[in-house]
């Protein structure tokens, strides 16, 4: 074997006046970076294998322990970054692709934080959430053009529709990429907060048909776990068709993580790599899809709506056209600072489009050919408070996806290691010491607690703006203003410049 | 500087309407007091009427009020209007000079009925006066339509309402409804064009309030072909109850509930079979509903509804004696002409005050 020329990314730093041995580092860290020496009888650490997801340093009981960047300078060069050249040493030892975990983290613009939210002053007054009703329920599927009433009676019913009581629901995310536990936690997260959570490409594990109400079950391209009870047990089904972190790219759930109950649910056999091929092998066109969309409307009786989800790409607004064309009820969209439970980096760091920029131009695009009532925009793609919440849905979304911020909630330290399996807050991870590391009763509280947080923020910049009705916002770019953008990305953006 | 249309000018107002029930016709003098005591709610930067009734003698012509700022404007309007309508008669819009108006457009008035093969496949009489409505306004620099319903008209300008009736000699035209309104623009609206009422067909709205979700509901109506050149609320309530009552056969009472929707607490106390219609038609027409504080008269030839905001953030008050329905956004402006109503009240927020003809009374 020849020298490996990594070197550590990050530094463990442990003051040994405050250590006192008691090995709870040591415990904790499925990466093995603190060691128990027996003969020194004391604690230790190996900086190399140490990921900075914090768990130590949260757990220390002394407050001992800190994590710093590795302080490892290579000689200043703008074009060739630190990382730049590891990458290029871990590819020269494993001849691999660089494999990372979580959204995009590069310093591309973020157009969130470009924008900027409008309130009432003297010609009209705000409104006070804690005075006045405040609504954010929300309806996704497809809305008939125009309403049929006669003699106050309802001539035709609503096509099928999700309810929602905040507009935000738990993004994709399947049992095997994240535990039992943490899945649990989001689908009692989202029974109580009245929103829904959605399977992922994993299946529907047994324990959890009974948040069916709460449930979008998705169809990917690996079909696993798919089976009639499964699709009717959701209120709504999503054909995944890509993912912001990964447009192009398939799934690969390596066989180390296929135990008992994930081969059971996906329905594979236990210990085999669960492939999810790059595209839908019975999806190579928009028509094709248009089949998929009324085969998954036909085997549940057309009594729960069908959404499609896809990764925001440059041709975004004629492709979210063609698939409302196709039948779809609701779009998802998912920008390229989405997470994932593994992605190939170059692909994570390099693919795709803010998901900011592709809503404006499909929510526009829609608009303009008249068929945006057809369909429900919900996009993801990090975000990351609720501000951002109440900027998406003044660009025209009708609600997003938040992965990462719940995972966060539930303890991520978005180390980026998701990949591994060695999460040691119990989230991505099948190992069976790891998983229980996270209770599914304290998590669901957490994850509740952050939606009605976030509710509550909602409903204040609402009141601020003089709305108390989530609808009079939905696509009311006037209560936006850019700052810092250029005439291009505010007429893409579809906003007026701060000032204006 | 730009002017309304360019820029979206948030107003405060007075608005005030009166309607004989009978459909008996009664002089603009009352209207003009009504408003005029509420002067203090305008700045001078925007007044103006709507008066149903006032022409007898075309009650099934179309009424074109335009106004232009240029002798090419009039040329090329009344080369649109000769193509497509037979004209019966058209005339300047009678004035007398008043000190504080100024600058005022040239006001032309024809009475109009389709030319049968000017309709396109499908289309209504309806449809093609609201074509050539948006055509004249977006197309035609210098011309503004007014007001194109039948056998109604409106008057309006920059300058106190009073000003405005004074100047359009309104005492002279008896109607069966009168609406009139007075603006305190934030800015000058720069063009007569700007003030209020706003009108389609025989729809006409004086409006109080700056609503919150113009936005969302001027985005929704460009899916349905409007265009909404002037930027102000009152438009877009005009293009609203266009959609929901004349485009989507949506009875009026289900149009009211969709503006100022009931609230979600309110719904779910409701019967089931209620239940299910109020929440379709929020989920459905959600981006129709006006948030924000509003008072709105809408006048029509079947009547006139007056409606608060849910939260009833604007002032309306309705008042009744005899024949005659009153509302206004002040008491006091009521009680100057009828001083002693058999009924006053304060309607609750969403909730609408109905008035129709009693012949023929059906809005929809």
């Amino acid at each position: 074997m020849t020298l490996s020329l990594s070197t550590p990314d990050f530094l463990i730093e442990r003051n040994r006046d405050r250590c006192i041995n008691c090995q709870v580092c040591v415990r904790q860290c499925a990466n093995e970076a603190h060691i128990w020496d027996e003969e020194e009888q004391r604690v230790k650490s190996d900086d190399a294998l140490c990921v900075d997801c914090q768990r130590c340093v949260t757990l220390c009981p002394t407050h001992a322990l800190t994590i710093r960047k590795y302080p490892l300078e290579f000689r200043e060069n703008a074009n060739w970054s630190a990382n730049a050249i590891k990458a290029i040493y871990k590819q020269a030892e494993s001849g691999g692709i660089l494999l990372t975990g979580m959204g995009n983290d590069q310093p591309y613009p973020i157009f969130w934080d470009h924008l900027l939210l409008n309130a009432s002053q003297v010609t009209n007054p705000s409104i006070d959430p804690l005075r006045e009703p405040m609504e954010l329920k929300t309806f996704l599927g497809r809305k008939p053009e125009k309403l049929m009433v006669q003699d106050g009676k309802l001539v035709e019913e609503m096509p099928p529709q999700l309810e929602l009581e905040v507009p935000i629901m738990f993004s994709a995310m399947s049992y095997g990429s994240i535990s039992l536990n943490a899945i649990k936690s989001l689908a009692a997260a989202a029974e109580k907060t009245g929103i829904m959570y959605n399977t992922g490409e994993g299946g529907l594990h047994k324990d959890l048909y009974k948040y069916g109400k709460n449930t979008i079950v998705q169809v990917a391209s690996g079909r696993f776990g798919v089976h009639p009870q499964y699709l009717e047990a959701g209120a709504a089904i999503e054909i995944k068709i890509g993912q912001g972190a990964k447009p192009g790219i398939g799934g690969h759930l390596p066989g180390e993580k296929v135990g008992l109950e994930v081969s059971q649910t996906r329905m594979i056999p236990e210990g085999t790599d669960a492939i999810s091929p790059a595209p839908h092998h019975d999806i190579y066109s928009i028509e094709d899809l248009r089949q998929l969309i009324y085969s998954l409307k036909e085997a549940t009786q057309y009594r729960k709506p069908v959404g499609v989800k896809i990764a925001a790409v440059h041709n975004i607004a004629a492709i979210a056209s063609g698939i409302a064309r196709a039948g779809a009820d609701i779009i998802a969209i998912d920008g390229f600072r989405g997470g994932t439970g593994a992605a190939p980096l170059r692909t994570r760091d390099n693919v795709g489009l803010p998901i900011e920029l592709a809503l404006a131009a499909v929510d526009s695009r829609l608009r303009e050919e008249g068929i945006r009532n057809q369909v429900s925009l919900v996009i993801g793609g990090s975000i990351r408070n609720s501000a951002d919440i109440v900027k998406a849905i003044a660009l025209g979304a009708d609600a997003v996806y938040i992965g990462t911020a719940a995972l966060i909630s539930l303890g991520c330290h978005l180390c980026q290691k998701c990949n591994t399996g060695k999460c040691n807050w119990g989230i991505a991870t099948q190992n069976p010491l790891l998983v229980k590391r996270l209770n599914p009763e304290i998590g669901a509280e957490r994850a509740a607690n952050l939606i009605s947080a976030w509710e509550h923020e909602i409903k204040e910049l609402l009141g601020g703006m003089g709305i108390n009705a989530i609808e009079s916002l939905r696509g009311n770019r006037l209560m936006l203003r850019g700052i810092g953008l250029s005439d291009r990305e505010l007429s893409i953006l579809g906003v007026m410049s701060a000032g204006e | 500087m730009l002017r309304e249309g360019q820029v979206r000018i948030p107003s405060g107002c007075a608005i005030s309407g009166i309607m004989n029930k009978r459909g008996e016709v009664f002089s603009g003098q009352d209207i003009i007091k009504s408003i005029a005591l509420m002067h203090d709610r305008s700045n001078g930067l925007g007044g103006g009427f709507a008066a149903y009734g006032i022409y007898p003698d075309f009650p099934e012509h179309y009424a074109f009020h335009l106004y232009y700022e240029e002798q090419a404007a009039k040329e090329k309007t009344e080369q649109r209007l000769n193509s497509l309508f037979h004209v019966a008669e058209s005339g300047k819009i009678p004035t007398r000079r008043v000190g504080s108006i100024h600058q005022a457009p040239l006001a032309w008035r024809y009475f109009v009925r389709p030319k049968p093969e000017s309709l396109l496949e499908d289309e209504s009489e309806d449809e093609l006066v609201v074509r050539t409505v948006m055509h004249i306004n977006s197309q035609i620099k210098g011309a503004f339509v007014v007001s194109s319903g039948k056998n109604m008209g409106a008057f309006k300008g920059v300058g106190f309402p009073e000003d405005m009736g004074e100047y359009f000699r309104l005492e002279e035209y008896k109607g069966n409804i009168w609406l009139a309104h007075g603006r305190f623009p934030t800015n000058t609206p720069g063009w007569w064009g700007g003030a209020h009422p706003f009108t389609l067909l025989d729809w006409s709205i004086v409006h109080n309030g700056e609503i919150s979700s113009y936005g969302a509901n001027k985005r929704y109506l460009e899916m349905f072909g409007y265009r909404l050149t002037m930027q102000t609320d009152t438009e877009a309530i005009t293009y609203a109850f266009d959609l929901l009552v004349r485009k989507h056969n949506v009875p009026l009472d289900i149009a009211i509930a969709t503006l100022a929707a009931p609230f979600w607490r309110d719904i779910e106390r409701m019967d089931p079979e209620r239940q299910k219609l109020f929440k379709t038609v929020r989920a459905v027409y959600g981006s129709l509903l006006l948030n924000g504080p509003f008072s709105i008269i809408l006048g029509s030839n079947q009547g006139i509804v007056a409606l608060n905001d849910r939260l009833k953030l604007r002032s309306l008050v309705a008042a009744s004696q005899g024949d005659f329905l009153y509302v206004a956004s002040e008491e006091s402006a009521i009680r100057e002409i009828c001083p002693s109503p058999e009924r006053v009240w304060a309607p609750r927020g969403g909730e609408p005050v109905i008035g129709l003809f009693e012949e023929g009374g059906n809005l929809v």
